[in-house]
């Protein structure tokens, strides 16, 4: 199958590491991923921050941007949340109807990882090695937008050598929340403190998760902290075999 | 193009009543966290509620099918609220009650006062309701000489305190036994000096302070979770019976209540007494449900009020995003599942209420400048949402609201500047792709993002930034193909 990446704009960035990941995962399983160069960014941070209008242009380029293609995947449970609940919005809010329409068109065909594995592809093992304690946090737009469910953990279950570890509350959000990390920022830390006191309670040496951007934001909390503990997308742990580890 | 038109529905009255705080969310919010005491309290209170909560709506397997009914039902209300209205007025009256309508906190205060003031009576007792906290009646009540006395425990603790509410539903839920023991050793009448902080002991002296006082008092005044149109009945449910005592035994009943608490019919009954209960105290069904239409002849009160209050309802009622706020039936679920409630308590939200539909509801009550920081005071991770038995999609409004506020700014800001650079850079990907090189080139952050300037300070007091990586992804793809074409 002929698969367009959707880096985002924050793992293009800050962590190439997850989307060469989802390359090389995809591959292995035989499918072909084109990356189109014109895509940016989703607009989520301007739309959640209360900046639709300035969205508008991002929202216009993404959908101009995959539109070509069949099926779009994504590592980021948030980022294909906006596509799917946010961008016919902001197209409507400027009364533009036929960009709401094709922004639609292209939510249908675009996938967040473990939905493109699962869903679409109709795989569960896909054959990784990952020699390590995981817990998984579940997301909260992978779990509440998207509703990936438990397709992650299907996912991580089949990857040998991995010992998963159920994370306490897992549902509980991390605290992150975007420009809510900074303009809330006592009350986030807060948050990430519980989260992060419950995956040191897991024992575990690596805290998975969807979204490169909650893995930010408790990585930097359990780095200041000197835990030891990782954070390690999950399209890292399923692209990993024997041979990379 | 002009923000308001001829004839736009007005917001709430300043000045009056408790919609707004005086400091801005994430200031009031530090000074909660700073509390471990309520922190362990509100941790505890909440995780307890919403294991209950999630026990008993797990035994109906028609829950889902219950909270679109819920969805269904006040959808249509708020779609024929004028005319619901006058048909419970005509209702109301036909039973021989009497209805007033209130624009605001200010004409709904006066209503109450002058109705107390003609019984010649100077205390009233009160049933927990949201409505009047709103606008502040007790105030307004204390002003005119009438001391108004709660008889929810909650309630009591929170007035004997001298404190405010912090939930709408467990009021005193930022404190503990022993902090109740202190308060009613200090503050209720006649109490035993030898008070321990056992519930039971607790609750027995509240039950004796607040008997003598049902006992003496011939006014009371009430809010109502319901009103039927179609037979001018009005319902209040509560667990402690004091509800059940205010609503018989007195001579005069006044009831404030907001004018979206409307139900078409009797049977619109059935959804909300099992979506309410489980949602809200966890119980199946709650001890009290007490209804009454205008004045039956010889048995309880004898004079029969209803207070409409709008309060800004309407302006939010005009507004297609925001309405479904007034779908709200005052459960307090949102409030439980709130990562950024369970951490910050009530108070920080400045109104009454608080929680994520506070965070909704008292921006649009009051207009969004006036409660600007609210609507931020959310991670949007949905749970309140998921949790609502009527189902209001609270994160959508929130954003709703953002943009609103950003909207009503004419003059750019600091943050806007950065947000249309940040759009424009990222609507050209060669200006994008430069922007992510010098990013990764300045040494701005310093190591591992300690030394942010502000506003991103709030990032670096706590977590570092990760390592910039040494290509981005797209200069690793773009050299990857320029290999593979070699």
């Amino acid at each position: 199958m002929r698969i367009a990446l959707f880096a985002t704009c924050l793992a293009d960035t800050l962590f190439p590491a997850a989307a060469k990941a989802t390359v090389a995962l995809l591959e292995r399983l035989g499918h072909e991923v084109v990356f189109p160069p014109e895509q940016t960014c989703c607009g989520q941070m301007h739309i959640n921050t209360g900046y639709q209008r300035d969205a508008l242009p991002l929202v216009r380029r993404h959908v101009r941007t995959f539109q070509p293609y069949d099926v779009v995947v994504a590592p980021s449970g948030s980022c294909v949340g906006s596509v799917r609940h946010q961008h016919a919005m902001v197209a409507r809010a400027a009364q533009d109807e036929g960009l709401a329409a094709r922004a639609e068109d292209v939510a249908s065909r675009t996938y967040e990882l473990s939905e493109l594995l699962i869903d679409v592809l109709g795989v569960e093992d896909v054959g990784a090695y990952y020699p390590h304690r995981v817990t998984y946090h579940p997301t909260c737009h992978s779990l509440r937008v998207l509703r990936v469910g438990d397709k992650p953990v299907r996912l991580l279950r089949h990857v040998r050598g991995l010992d998963l570890v159920e994370l306490p509350a897992a549902e509980q959000c991390c605290g992150f929340g975007g420009t809510f990390a900074v303009k809330n920022a006592d009350t986030s830390t807060a948050m990430l403190a519980d989260k992060m006191r419950h995956v040191l309670d897991t024992g575990a040496d690596v805290c998975t998760a969807g979204d490169s951007s909650c893995l930010m934001h408790i990585g930097g909390g359990l780095s200041r902290l000197r835990t030891g503990v990782r954070t390690v997308h999950l399209a890292e742990i399923l692209a990993s075999t024997e041979a990379t580890q | 193009m002009s923000e308001t038109f001829l004839g736009m529905p007005v917001t709430a009255p300043r000045g009056v009543g408790h919609l707004r705080g005086d400091e801005p969310f994430p200031k009031a919010a530090r000074t909660a966290l700073a509390n471990p005491q309520l922190r362990r309290n509100l941790g505890h209170a909440t995780t307890t509620i919403r294991a209950k909560s999630g026990r008993v709506i797990a035994e109906l397997p028609d829950w889902p099918e219950l909270r679109a009914a819920g969805s269904a039902i006040k959808a249509d209300v708020m779609a024929r609220l004028p005319a619901l209205l006058e048909q419970l007025e005509e209702r109301v009256t036909e039973a021989g009650g009497v209805v007033h309508w209130a624009a605001d906190a200010i004409e709904a205060n006066a209503i109450v006062t002058d109705l107390v003031k003609a019984t010649g009576h100077d205390r009233v007792i009160k049933v927990k309701s949201m409505a009047t906290q709103e606008i502040g009646l007790n105030e307004a009540l204390e002003a005119a000489g009438i001391e108004p006395v709660e008889t929810d425990l909650a309630e009591l603790i929170v007035q004997l305190g001298h404190d405010k509410p912090s939930h709408i539903l467990v009021p005193a839920i930022h404190r503990n036994r022993s902090e109740i023991r202190e308060i009613f050793l200090r503050e209720m009448p006649g109490v035993d000096p030898d008070l321990t902080d056992h519930p039971p002991v607790l609750a027995a002296a509240a039950r004796r302070y607040l008997r003598e006082t049902f006992l003496r008092t011939k006014v009371a005044v009430s809010g109502a979770n319901f009103a039927i149109a179609e037979t001018g009945t009005l319902a209040v449910v509560e667990s402690e019976g004091n509800g059940r005592m205010c609503l018989t035994l007195p001579e005069t009943l006044i009831t404030v209540m907001g004018v979206e608490k409307v139900l078409p019919s009797w049977r619109d009954l059935e959804v909300f007494l099992q979506l309410l209960p489980r949602s809200s105290t966890g119980e199946r069904m709650n001890p009290y449900t007490s209804m009454w239409t205008g004045v039956t002849p010889g048995d309880g009160p004898q004079n029969v009020h209803l207070v409409l209050l709008d309060n800004g309802r309407s302006a939010v009622l005009a507004d297609q995003v925001g309405r479904q706020a007034l779908h709200c039936i005052r459960c307090s679920a949102c409030m439980n599942v709130c990562p950024v409630y369970e951490r910050t308590g009530g108070h920080a939200y400045g109104s009454v209420y608080p929680g994520p539909i506070g965070a909704v509801l008292s921006p649009q009550l009051t207009g969004v400048e006036d409660n600007a920081s609210l609507p931020y005071a959310s991670s949007l991770c949905g749970a309140c949402f998921d949790a609502c038995p009527v189902k209001i999609d609270i994160p959508s409004i929130l954003v709703h609201l953002r943009a609103e506020h950003v909207a009503a700014h004419r003059r750019p800001t600091p943050e806007s500047i950065t947000m249309a650079a940040a759009a424009y850079t990222m609507d050209h990907p060669r200006l994008y792709a430069a922007a992510q090189h010098a990013a990764k080139a300045s040494r701005l952050a310093g190591r591992r993002g300690r030394g942010l300037p502000p506003p991103l300070n709030g990032w670096s007091a706590s977590r570092d930034l990760p390592d910039p990586p040494q290509q981005t992804f797209r200069d690793w793809w773009a050299q990857r193909n320029r290999e593979a074409s070699k």
